[in-house]
């Protein structure tokens, strides 16, 4: 089977997950669309790296997740931080970094 | 810098070209003094007006010790010099290095020869008469100190102006004695016609002070220095339309010190000073500094017969302007600033006629000074007895009242109207013999203003001391005190004898002055005898009429309509109207469009741009909403563009 | 052919997963939908000669970032679903113009690269298997940049402890304290505390109410939480049954009451109540 099948799917997985962070408003499931996107990158660096026969982009899938996993710790203390004061896990009720 | 100067003034000696070829010596002995002249009424001034308070009870004894010391180191120097040769009487002592710049250098250094001798006598002496008057009428004033403190320095300053060997320095002295005019024409500033004439006075003289400047830079540029020596030296190796322009420049600077034509608005207002300023600043000394500028530039005039014609008009203008001004004021103050006008004017003229001319020049100056001054203080007795009362039509037969003041004023009316042997006689009939020499038309107009002069004197004679008594007060006017009559009849002696003594006294003014201003003589068009009868003619004749309005008839005490001319005379020939239509109007019109361009224009463009970036920075803030979801837009774009730009770059 | 299979019969799970998270209204099925998408991509990466990151997608994405956002979204409210109405100007269109721009962009960069046919295989890079080689390459080549993401991890872990806690400004009361405060401030009838709900022979739940001795139920014995959400079971249901004649005397006058005005019925029949005890008893 062609990879580039994998990629196209990279590509599907990644536009859907940006468009989760462009309409959705809730906080929670915005962050999941960025694990959505940040996990179809992975699976394209998987792809290279077995296209390629290197080990490497392997690797890099593994940082990824690593990072992700930190980032989720602190985005979700975020959230739920927010959601303490203000009652609300709506990123656009976080408003206020205007004039 | 020595050996050039002598060298310089060697040079100059033996050209002998002109009328200010006189070997110039350096100062020794007595004559290395010559500052002392000027630091006198200097430490005065500053003892008085840094003194404060503690010096208010001495005050005016410091002021007229100062004056009197300078006056007698004056006579010291002019006996000295008079013990010289009559071609080495020329000293000059440099005291420091002013400016050296480059090639220009500038030099304090004090000339001391006849022509400044001449107005250090004059200066000092009167000027010590006018201290000791001032004692008296200054009496009452609380700030009687500061007015000694002002007058101290306006005669240092006015004789550092006829000292100085340089145009520069001439200039320092120039603007002082303009300082000292303001400080004084403003003294009772309190009144706000007083402090209104203080600044007309000092934004004219700028004018004339422009003149002086524009004169300066153009010696610079064409001579590479203001030292007398240097510019008189090599003036006839510069080119005519130069000199011609200094000559301009230099007359613009004395019409505005001297109250000419165009220049002569301020001299009225003036008049708004304590009187002993009057007479001392606006009558004897400092308004002839122009004349002095003229008659101390005789060298470059020499060369520029185009300026020497515009300075004879300007006097002839002035002396009829003033005369018919004199005519028509009723007080008594501007009467005599409408005559000092017109004698300037006469002066002026003769100066303008040349070497024929300026040691007439000089000595109508010196008559004048004494007969003017006289008159100014004869007009502050009489305003001290009538409680400041100027208006004319409310004095009258004060000549009871007042007997030493109407005595001493007489002196002065004959002095000034030219009857022999009085002062004034000799020296308007030298300046009228050489007007007629020159040419019939300067004649005339000398003629006339002599005719003039006769008469508006007269009529302010019988309106003050004959006809019927027109004041109001209970007590009748008293006489002053003799503080003050004694300078009076000081004066008056000079008005009677000052002209014959000066004009035949030793060799005479016109030969002491020679080596300085140069000589001529001009054959006259008729005989000299049939000239004097005309001129006496026409003064009698001039005295008839005034006393066929003024004498005969009583005096009015309201102001009657009077002819066109009256009305204009009285309204200073519309001097005044003249400069408000043509400088101050549009300079106002000029102020406020500016005004109008700043605003709109220059802010306009400053706050128009604030603005269109405020209001282009309101629409672009419109972007940041402050939603993530909107931030995520752009940055997802942001890497469109950003994967497309790769795309174009990488691939083919 | 077997991955070819396992792609096309994964591949549109996984993008109905990915919808399935962007469309739910409610963030719990988003999130399970997710999961779903996580496990497909697992399985490709096994498929893909990964098997240790497809372990590793497996044990820390969907088990433990997963159960984090579960926690979070049961912390949030788990009931809570978003309207879809979209509240800021344009943001849709914006939204579809950049996704689409970025599908068409990647596609075009995917479909036009030149990219082998056949995929060459980590066999050569991988000979002692597919962990050990991983091993190799994060203890060796990339053993600092393995220190600096640990470091991350760590600082990670301080700062979500650091945003979440909250500076405790008084002292937790202790049992003592409580017990003292109850008897001194309260009704002295709730001096006992509340009863403790399903204490039943047939629930034994949290959202059944407890009998008090006289054998009516207690509705102070039930999380209001679930009565708010209708979660919890009615209280007729437990009531003490009266004898077979009382039954058919009052049957329509209970039924009325069960299904409209639960509360007031029970009050009236509270005398009827009292009468017996015996099952009461037999139910406790």
């Amino acid at each position: 089977m062609n990879p580039t099948n994998y990629l196209v799917l990279s590509v599907i997985l990644f536009s859907i997950g940006a468009a989760g962070v462009l309409v959705r408003r809730n906080a929670l499931v915005a962050f999941m669309s960025v694990e959505l996107m940040l996990n179809a990158a992975n699976l394209a660096f998987v792809t290279f790296a077995r296209m390629h026969g290197n080990l490497d982009g392997q690797i890099v899938a593994f940082f990824v997740m690593v990072v992700a996993a930190a980032e989720v710790v602190v985005g979700l203390a975020i959230i739920v931080t927010i959601f303490r004061t203000r009652r609300s896990a709506s990123v656009d009720d976080a408003s206020l970094l205007k004039l | 810098m020595t050996s050039t100067l002598s060298a310089l003034a060697t040079a100059v000696a033996t050209e002998g070209g002109h009328g200010g070829g006189q070997a110039v010596a350096e100062a020794t002995g007595v004559f290395d003094l010559t500052w002392l002249l000027i630091a006198f009424p200097l430490l005065g001034a500053a003892i008085l007006l840094l003194g404060g308070r503690r010096t208010d009870k001495v005050g005016h004894l410091i002021g007229c010790g100062a004056s009197i010391a300078s006056f007698v180191m004056g006579v010291v120097l002019f006996a000295a010099m008079l013990g010289e040769p009559s071609d080495g009487r020329a000293f000059t002592s440099q005291l420091w290095e002013y400016v050296n710049a480059g090639g220009y250098t500038v030099d304090v250094s004090l000339l001391l020869d006849q022509l400044s001798i001449s107005f250090v006598l004059l200066i000092t002496g009167v000027g010590s008469l006018i201290h000791v008057y001032s004692i008296g009428y200054m009496e009452h004033d609380e700030r009687r100190r500061r007015f000694f403190g002002y007058l101290n320095l306006f005669v240092a300053a006015m004789l550092l102006l006829v000292l100085a060997a340089d145009y520069l320095v001439l200039f320092i002295g120039w603007e002082g004695v303009g300082l000292a005019s303001y400080l004084l024409i403003g003294f009772w500033q309190h009144k706000n016609s007083a402090a209104v004439a203080a600044k007309k006075a000092f934004v004219v003289n700028r004018v004339g002070d422009m003149g002086m400047v524009l004169a300066m830079s153009s010696m610079v540029l064409v001579f590479g220095s203001t030292a007398f020596d240097v510019v008189f030296a090599s003036a006839e190796g510069a080119s005519t339309g130069w000199v011609t322009a200094i000559g301009l420049f230099l007359l613009l600077g004395a019409c505005g010190k001297s109250a000419q034509f165009p220049l002569q608005s301020w001299l009225l207002d003036a008049m708004e000073g304590p009187t002993p300023v009057s007479a001392l600043i606006h009558a004897a000394t400092m308004v002839t500094a122009g004349v002095y500028l003229i008659v101390r530039s005789a060298a470059i005039y020499d060369l520029a017969p185009d300026a020497r014609t515009a300075v004879v008009i300007v006097g002839a203008i002035t002396l009829l302007m003033g005369a018919i001004i004199g005519c028509a004021k009723d007080d008594i103050k501007k009467a005599l600033a409408g005559s000092t006008m017109s004698q300037i004017g006469y002066m002026t003229l003769a100066a303008g006629l040349g070497p024929a001319g300026y040691a007439f020049a000089i000595f109508h100056l010196l008559t004048h000074g004494f007969f003017k001054a006289n008159m100014f203080l004869g007009a502050g007795s009489v305003m001290h007895g009538m409680h400041d009362e100027v208006n004319m039509r409310r004095y009258g037969g004060l000549r009871i009242a007042m007997p030493v003041t109407f005595i001493t004023f007489a002196m002065g009316y004959l002095a000034i109207i030219g009857i022999p042997p009085f002062a004034g006689y000799f020296s308007k009939d030298k300046i009228i013999e050489a007007a007629f020499a020159d040419n019939w038309i300067t004649g005339l107009a000398t003629l006339l203003g002599a005719g003039i002069t006769a008469f508006y004197m007269t009529r302010l004679m019988l309106m003050t001391f004959f006809g019927n008594r027109r004041w109001k007060q209970s007590e009748p006017p008293h006489e002053s005190p003799s503080v003050m009559t004694a300078p009076l009849w000081a004066l008056a002696f000079l008005s009677v004898v000052g002209g014959f003594a000066l004009l035949y006294f030793g060799a005479g003014i016109v030969d002491w002055l020679a080596p300085v201003t140069g000589e001529e003589h001009h054959e006259l068009p008729m005989p000299l005898w049939l000239l004097i009868t005309i001129t006496l003619a026409t003064v009698v004749a001039g005295v008839a009429v005034a006393w066929l309005m003024y004498g005969r008839r009583a005096v009015r005490e309201d102001v009657p309509a009077g002819s066109p001319l009256t009305v204009a005379a009285r309204n200073d020939l519309y001097g005044d109207a003249f400069n408000e239509a043509v400088f101050m109007r549009p300079g106002q019109y000029l102020t406020r469009s500016l005004v109008y361009f700043e605003n709109r224009g220059v802010d306009g463009a400053v706050v128009g741009t604030a603005t269109a970036f405020g209001g282009l920075s309101s629409r672009l803030r419109r972007l940041q909403t402050g939603f993530v979801r909107s931030y995520a837009v752009t940055m997802l774009g942001g890497v469109g563009v950003v994967v497309l730009a790769m795309l174009v770059v990488r691939l083919p | 052919m077997g991955e070819a299979a396992l792609f096309w019969i994964m591949a549109p799970i996984a993008v109905l997963g990915a919808l399935g998270l962007v469309l739910s209204r409610k963030a719990v099925h988003g999130a399970l939908s997710l999961a779903v998408t996580m496990i497909s991509l697992a399985l490709f990466y096994i498929a893909q000669e990964a098997a240790f990151l497809g372990v590793v997608q497996i044990v820390v994405y969907t088990g433990a970032i997963m159960m984090l956002f579960l926690f979070v979204i049961m912390l949030v409210g788990v009931d809570s679903s978003d309207s879809r109405v979209e509240t800021i100007r344009n943001q849709r269109a914006a939204a579809t113009l950049a996704v689409l721009g970025v599908i068409v962009l990647l596609t075009a960069v995917t479909v036009r690269a030149t990219l082998p046919e056949e995929p060459a295989g980590l066999t050569q890079a991988t000979p002692d298997g597919n962990v050990a080689a991983i091993a190799d390459l994060i203890f060796g080549t990339y053993v600092w940049a393995f220190e600096v993401v640990a470091a991350l991890l760590i600082t990670a872990a301080v700062g979500a402890m650091t945003l979440t806690h909250r500076e405790r400004i008084f002292n937790r009361p202790t049992q003592k304290e409580l017990s003292i405060k109850r008897f001194s401030e309260g009704a002295p009838g709730d001096a006992a505390g509340l009863p403790v709900p399903g204490v039943y022979a047939r629930h034994n739940a949290v959202d059944t109410p407890a009998l008090l001795p006289d054998g009516t139920p207690s509705e102070a014995s039930i999380n209001r939480v679930l009565v708010a959400r209708g979660a919890a079971r009615s209280t007729e249901e437990f009531r003490h049954r009266p004898t077979p004649a009382d039954i058919e005397a009052g049957a329509t006058e209970t039924r009325s009451s069960v299904e409209g005005e639960g509360r007031l019925a029970s009050d009236a029949d509270e005398p009827a109540a009292g009468d017996d005890d015996t099952t009461g008893g037999e139910r406790a």
